[in-house]
């Protein structure tokens, strides 16, 4: 008896100090990454407002000190009080998220067909990386054409950007799965619509989640010149409204929250594809 | 869990690949009563994978037909399982529910599938996985894994194509006792491919060897042991002796009954 209980104690005492260990390791590791983060971001600070310094030594350079990280941090909670970045991701966000949508809606089919059906991946191999190569932006003096509202324009220009990166990704990850779970699943009785939402699509969600982070970074990236014109919303405009004012410290405090909004948007791909990836190491 | 056996009626089997291809085998004839576990045997290209692919109803034959209890078979059916070399287990599910996946594709209730699937998983001694991500197991709880979900469906028919090649020697052995015991236990039939002439002895009721080119049936002999059977026993180990040199006889084997595809 006395033995079971020293044995119990010892084994509450092991498991105990194993669990302390990997408790103690993953605080390491949390405070590892966040002092990184932190080093990381300050660096970034620090040289952007040395280097505002070294312009603005320059007197007649001296209108540059309101584009400084101080200036763009001080005007913040101006900008926020009056709307204006409230207003700008409102409207940036809708048009962003339909335009996103859209591609994700047309790319997944896409690339399951470039993925699952040899000719017409052949068949549109050229037309298609044809299209990739096309700045989206150059299909702006079009898309004014063709669609009566500039809201319209600007959802087609971030959906035509965004919707390579969803198609190949899909296509790549389909090209990756193992033929053999076609074969253990059509065994099994797997009719073609279990194929695809069973099969398929669990198993390249990997890749599509990869893809939709690689089209959100190029639409976030093309949402912000192509409000330049036409609309008067969104974080383009605001921008832009900026520099005809000639309020730097605006612009810049602006340029920030693009920044910020980019890396939520980032992170938040990231935190999907690792809660949905089944891939291990 | 009910499963019963099945006759399989091979009736005048020709397979060749392509028009340009030569026959794989020609004109095979066999009838496996219900509940036998019968061996095939052979060695490499002699058609033992491709008559198991088209029992399976993954490929078709050229001609002629595989009746199973008059039924014949033109494609994958649940009633018909096929179990590979390698388990091809679903890597984003976990093992209840890659055990259960079969009957989700058909019209199970949820409770059904639950109840079929917990005493699936039981069958095969995984319990204490059952929720965890295949992934974290062994190449030889993947392979159990494997026969889950195949038994899960109540086949009439296992195939198994070398399936426990791939594993060590302990887990193959204690997974072909255990193939064996459950399914005469349930009564089911088994034709399994092997290259294993230990795995026949243990596995089969009978053997049949295949050989030539194009190949075909050239002998077959009675495994008539009492269960359960263990490799190191003399009748086992006489048996297996008697299997070897039936499989070296037909080794020498050329000429095939019937050289030319019949027209």
């Amino acid at each position: 008896m006395s033995n079971g209980q020293t044995s119990t104690a010892h084994s509450t005492v092991v498991t105990a100090g194993l669990s302390g260990n990997c408790l103690s390791r993953a605080l390491k590791n949390s405070a590892d990454k966040s002092l990184h983060f932190f080093i990381g971001l300050g660096a970034l600070f620090i040289l952007w407002g040395v280097g505002i310094y070294i312009v603005t030594l320059n007197p007649s350079m001296g209108m540059f000190s309101d584009f400084g990280p101080i200036s763009a941090l001080k005007v913040l909670p101006e900008l926020w009080q009056f709307g204006a970045i409230p207003g700008a991701l409102k409207s940036s966000s809708y048009r962003l998220g339909t335009g996103l949508a859209l591609a994700i809606i047309i790319g997944i089919p896409l690339g399951i067909l470039i993925g699952r059906i040899r000719w017409f991946q052949r068949l549109t191999n050229v037309p298609f990386q044809f299209l990739r190569m096309i700045s989206p932006l150059s299909w702006e003096p079009i898309a004014v054409v063709v669609f009566s509202e500039w809201d319209a324009a600007i959802i087609f220009l971030i959906a035509i950007a965004a919707v390579w990166p969803v198609a190949f990704a899909t296509a790549s990850g389909l090209a990756k799965v193992d033929p053999a779970w076609f074969k253990v699943a059509r065994n099994l009785g797997a009719k073609p619509w279990h194929m695809v939402t069973r099969i398929i699509m669990p198993a390249i969600t990997f890749d599509i989640l990869t893809g939709i982070r690689l089209a959100l970074g190029v639409a976030w990236i093309v949402i912000i010149p192509a409000e330049f014109l036409g609309v008067t919303t969104g974080f383009g405009f605001a921008v832009e409204d900026a520099r005809e004012g000639l309020e730097y410290a605006h612009l810049m405090g602006l340029i920030l929250v693009i920044g910020v909004v980019g890396f939520v948007l980032d992170s938040i791909c990231v935190m999907l594809i690792k809660r949905f990836s089944w891939h291990r190491g | 869990m009910a499963i019963r056996g099945t006759e399989i009626k091979i009736q005048g089997l020709t397979h060749r690949y392509g028009s340009r291809s030569g026959v794989t085998f020609n004109r095979v004839d066999l009838v496996s009563p219900p509940g036998e576990a019968l061996a095939i045997i052979g060695r490499s290209g002699c058609g033992k994978s491709t008559l198991l692919h088209i029992l399976a109803g993954v490929l078709k034959p050229t001609e002629g037909k595989v009746l199973l209890n008059g039924t014949e078979i033109t494609a994958p059916s649940p009633r018909w399982v096929m179990m590979f070399q390698a388990p091809h287990l679903f890597p984003w599910m976990t093992v209840t529910q890659n055990v259960g996946v079969g009957l989700s594709f058909g019209r199970w209730s949820k409770q059904e599938i639950a109840e079929r699937v917990t005493e699936a998983i039981k069958l095969v001694e995984l319990q204490e996985f059952a929720t965890a991500n295949v992934q974290d197991l062994s190449g030889g709880q993947q392979q159990r894994v494997a026969l889950a979900r195949s038994l899960v469906m109540e086949p009439e028919l296992l195939l198994l194509d070398e399936p426990f090649s791939a594993l060590d020697a302990f887990t193959r052995a204690s997974l072909q006792k255990d193939v064996r015991s459950i399914a005469k236990r349930k009564g089911f039939n088994i034709v399994f491919v092997t290259h294993d002439i230990d795995e026949a002895v243990i596995m089969g009721d009978r053997a049949v060897i295949m050989a030539g080119s194009p190949g075909n049936i050239v002998h077959e002999l009675d495994i008539d042991l009492p269960d359960p059977r263990d490799r190191h026993d003399d009748a086992v180990q006489a048996l297996r002796t008697r299997l070897m040199a039936t499989f070296q006889e037909a080794a020498n084997y050329t000429k095939p009954q019937s050289a030319t595809l019949a027209a």
